[in-house]
């Protein structure tokens, strides 16, 4: 088996090359004036695909491949690579056998492969392309050195706080703009005899994201970047500021359901979207609709709506989150055809229309979302004036990915103390620096 | 040899050759020997040496590299790891778990084992004695953690000490009230207390917040203001200052808000003496009467108040380890009873006979006799149990909840996390892993001498 793949490998190079040869002389001689390729053109090519997507996610994003095949002609491969893309990816690359695109989660992992000079740059049709369907904030997320190389196809959303309407309602609360507003509201649901605000911080991810949302209001884009790559220390003041505004709202006992530090974040939503609600408010990202739907009897979009995490200081609309990007890693016309494809507002549609999907492509029209609740957290997404990258999930995963330590568990501590905003600084220092290196 | 045979007048140069060939024949026949022994050994020491030597070669060697296994860093993570504190909370948590777990386990074993061997349906007790031991140890976690969840609504131990706790104390009307700001009311240990002083002949009104719609009886009446008190007398209402959907004016009755019947008032002196006490009406309103022409302080007593009664907090970092060491007993106490018991049916009992016969009472019996003969098997399984104590990982990687490991964590589960779960640095957890190494392997020594020394016997 292991001699074969080399071999299978080899043919379909050299199929893909005589291809994409034949094609380019084609393409030149018959100058269509078309970017992208007619139908047939990529006939007999066939391109490999991957991404960490399985299951529901796998078949939609099939959906949208098949209608690059169907417009091409070109076969496409999709492979799953499970949880660990990073690893998979770099194992592949290391034998000489990387897919033609891979969709990958980590904005590090792009970086990493950039610098190791196993990306393609997009073509320049591709690059206008995303220049006129993205925000420069996904444009420097997808590139490295200056040069483009990723398209974000996928996108989520961390800044949204859900809320459950009956226990607004009954307490007379309103959505709240600012961060004073957020904390009064939060005041008036407890007034009422209901915990304004439930956190499950058993483990410290729900802690690092209230963090990046707090602090990207307060510092700004800029101070984010460099806090992110560790360019600025965690003793830095805006890093206290940060954790001012966080410490007077967390510790404010009678705001909080008790017992944070033993509860899931699956439990804090239960709390919130559950029968009685203990508590009005849960902070976290888009999913949290996932979990409203499977675990409680609340109808997302009914009695549970979100609104846009506050502002903090006339901070401009900022949103925190994720995303998949797509790169390219072999230099064949079909991998760059659907490169150019997958930039495109036709391609994420498909997928926006499947559901469980937003798309950072600012031209995909609002109206194609199935829903009000994901039109309106992909309007928050795309009018965002600042759009950054969760800053744990950039961190070494000592820091900002392991239960226990790093600032998972520093701010645990925090929250169980929140006056001793010094030590918190200086211990998250200490672990960012041993795991920046 | 047959030249020797067929040749008596041997020639030195025949008995030479006679004598060598007859060596090389026994050097053969010991090389033989040796390939045969290696031949049958070989497959163990194969599997020995790639599954333990090399691997603990390796970890020695890979201890002295940094995290990515390319920059020699000599003693440095041995450096790193006993200055790093999570390392001492692991080094004390092992400590805590070797001191309190064999010597529990053993003794437990022994108990069931000895009385066990005396009643009638033993075999049916020490199968459920047994029975944790047949399930996964990390099964054995969850349900250990589903047990003692802080919630009572999810873990079962807090459900039985909140029930417990309700019949004896039972809960308060009106849990976690507290006044209205500006309303000159004052919180002092619980209860609720006037700012300043009241005097007889006046009126003292209490609006109250954060009360659960469903906290207020039925009974409950609008709120009124109270009528003028007597001149021995202070009246007022306790309410709910607060209206479905919000709004009306934060410290006044009206609005259809609600009184808050059965609170009770009392009116204290300048000591702190409870003068007299009276308790709300369905439309919140009291009277106070009979009260001396002094100073008084009115207060709603906590009892009123107080939150219902929420359990322990078994996961949290004060008792989680207390909890997962429970666990590892609950699985550990069947092996030691299987063993114990195994030694005890071993056993010659003409011995207790013969001690019985000389009029030793039970006790005796036990510790002069059965207990120095079973001491061969307490041993090993004492010394097994370090030996497993030392290397505990998955009870304690499965119970705590997260933001309790760092409270729980042992060096072992250290080991994982720097290398694996996180930190990548796999040369500190080499020297973790040689740390843990050192640590067992005196214990392994004694095991094998005894072993040996049970053989020679």
């Amino acid at each position: 088996m292991r001699s074969q793949r080399p071999r299978r490998l080899l043919a379909t190079v050299a199929i893909g090359g005589t291809a994409a040869l034949v094609l380019a002389g084609c393409t030149s001689g018959s100058d269509t004036g078309t970017d992208s390729p007619a139908s047939g053109e990529l006939d007999g090519v066939t391109l490999n695909v991957a991404s960490d997507w399985s299951g529901a996610e796998q078949t939609n994003f099939e959906k949208v491949l098949k209608k690059f095949s169907d417009d091409t002609g070109a076969k496409v491969n999709y492979t799953s690579y499970g949880t660990d893309v990073a690893t998979t990816l770099n194992t592949k690359v290391e034998g000489g056998d990387p897919p033609d695109v891979a969709v990958i989660p980590q904005p590090g992992l792009l970086q990493s492969l950039a610098a190791d000079g196993n990306l393609v740059e997009l073509d320049s049709a591709t690059q206008d392309e995303v220049k006129a369907n993205y925000s420069q904030d996904w444009v420097d997320l997808g590139s490295a050195d200056g040069s483009l190389y990723g398209v974000w196809f996928k996108a989520a959303n961390k800044s949204t706080v859900w809320y459950n309407t009956e226990v607004y309602d009954t307490a007379g609360a309103e959505v709240p703009e600012t961060w004073e507003d957020f904390n009064d509201q939060l005041g008036i649901i407890s007034d009422s005899g209901v915990y304004g605000l439930s956190i499950g911080a058993d483990a410290g991810w729900p802690m690092t994201d209230w963090f990046e949302n707090v602090y990207l209001r307060t510092a700004g884009g800029e101070k984010y970047d460099q806090l992110s790559t560790h360019e600025i220390p965690w003793t830095d003041p805006s890093v206290a500021d940060a954790l001012t505004e966080l410490g007077t709202l967390w510790g404010n006992t009678t705001l909080i359901q008790p017992g944070t530090a033993q509860r899931t974040f699956g439990d804090s939503v239960i709390a919130v979207f559950g029968d009685p609600p203990a508590a009005g408010t849960v902070f976290e990202g888009d999913f949290v609709a996932g979990n409203i739907s499977s675990d409680t009897a609340a109808v997302v979009g009914e009695t549970a709506k979100f609104y846009d995490f506050p502002s903090v200081n006339d901070s401009e609309p900022s949103v925190v989150g994720g995303g998949n990007v797509a790169v390219q890693l072999t230099d064949n016309e079909g991998a760059a055809a659907l490169m150019q494809y997958l930039a495109t507002p036709e391609a994420a549609t498909i997928w926006v229309q499947e559901g469980g999907f937003t798309s950072p492509n600012k031209n995909v029209d609002m109206g194609s979302y199935p829903d009000e609740t994901s039109r309106q957290i992909a309007e928050s997404l795309v009018s965002a004036e600042t759009f950054r990258f969760d800053m744990s999930d950039l961190a070494p995963s000592a820091f900002g990915g392991t239960k226990g330590t790093g600032e998972w568990q520093i701010l645990i501590d925090f929250f169980n103390n929140p006056t001793d905003i010094a030590g918190t600084q200086q211990k998250l220092e200490e672990s960012a620096a041993a795991a920046f290196g | 040899m047959t030249t020797a045979v067929g040749n008596p007048p041997a020639t030195p140069k025949s008995a030479a050759t006679a004598g060598g060939t007859g060596g090389r024949h026994q050097k053969a026949a010991g090389g033989r020997r040796l390939f045969i022994a290696l031949a049958f050994l070989a497959p163990a020491l194969v599997l020995l040496g790639v599954l333990v030597v090399y691997p603990v070669i390796y970890s020695i060697y890979r201890s002295l590299f940094d995290a990515a296994g390319s920059n020699f860093l000599g003693l440095g993570n041995y450096i790193t790891m006993f200055t790093d504190p999570a390392t001492f909370v692991a080094i004390r948590n092992n400590v805590i778990w070797v001191l309190v777990v064999p010597v529990t386990v053993t003794i437990l074993g022994l108990i069931f084992a000895v009385l066990m061997d005396r009643i009638k349906w033993g075999i049916a007790f020490k199968l459920i004695v047994f029975m944790p031991m047949a399930i996964s140890m990390v099964a054995a976690g969850v349900i250990f953690r589903t047990t003692f969840q802080e919630n009572p609504n999810l873990g079962v131990v807090n459900a039985a000490l909140v029930g417990v706790h309700d019949i004896f104390g039972g809960s308060s009307a009106y849990p976690n009230a507290r006044p209205r700001e500006d309303a000159g009311l004052a919180e002092a240990d619980g209860a609720i207390q006037t700012d300043g002083t009241v005097q007889a002949g006046s009126v003292a009104d209490f609006p109250l917040i954060g009360i659960n719609e469903s906290n207020i009886p039925g009974t409950a009446a609008s709120a009124v203001a109270a009528d003028d008190p007597a001149g021995d007398a202070i009246s007022g209402t306790v309410w709910l200052d607060f209206i479905r959907g919000g709004g009306g004016t934060p410290g006044e009755i009206g609005d259809d808000k609600v009184g808050l019947p059965d609170v009770t008032v009392t009116a204290l002196d300048s000591s702190g003496e409870v003068v007299a006490t009276a308790r709300t009406a369905a439309d919140g309103t009291y009277t106070l009467t009979g009260l001396p022409a002094e100073d008084l302080t009115l207060s709603l007593p906590a009892t009123n108040f107080s939150a219902s009664y929420a359990g322990v907090s078994w996961l949290g970092p004060a008792l989680v380890t207390a909890v997962v060491i429970l666990s590892y007993i609950w699985i550990w106490a069947g092996f030691a009873m299987v063993m114990i018991a195994s030694g005890l049916s071993a056993m010659d009992r003409s011995l207790q006979e013969a001690a019985r016969m000389d009029g030793a009472n039970e006790w005796q019996v036990f510790r002069r006799i059965t207990a120095p003969l079973l001491s061969p098997v307490l041993i090993v399984v004492f010394v097994t149990l370090i030996v497993n104590v030392l290397k505990i990982f998955d009870l304690v990687y499965v119970i705590p909840p997260p933001s309790s490991l760092p409270d729980a964590t042992v060096i072992a589960v250290q080991m994982w996390t720097v290398s694996f779960g996180g930190g990548n640095d796999q040369g500190l957890g080499s020297a973790l892993a040689v740390l843990l190494l050192i640590l067992v392997l005196p214990f392994m020594i004694i095991n094998v001498r005894r072993f040996r020394m049970d053989r020679e016997r």
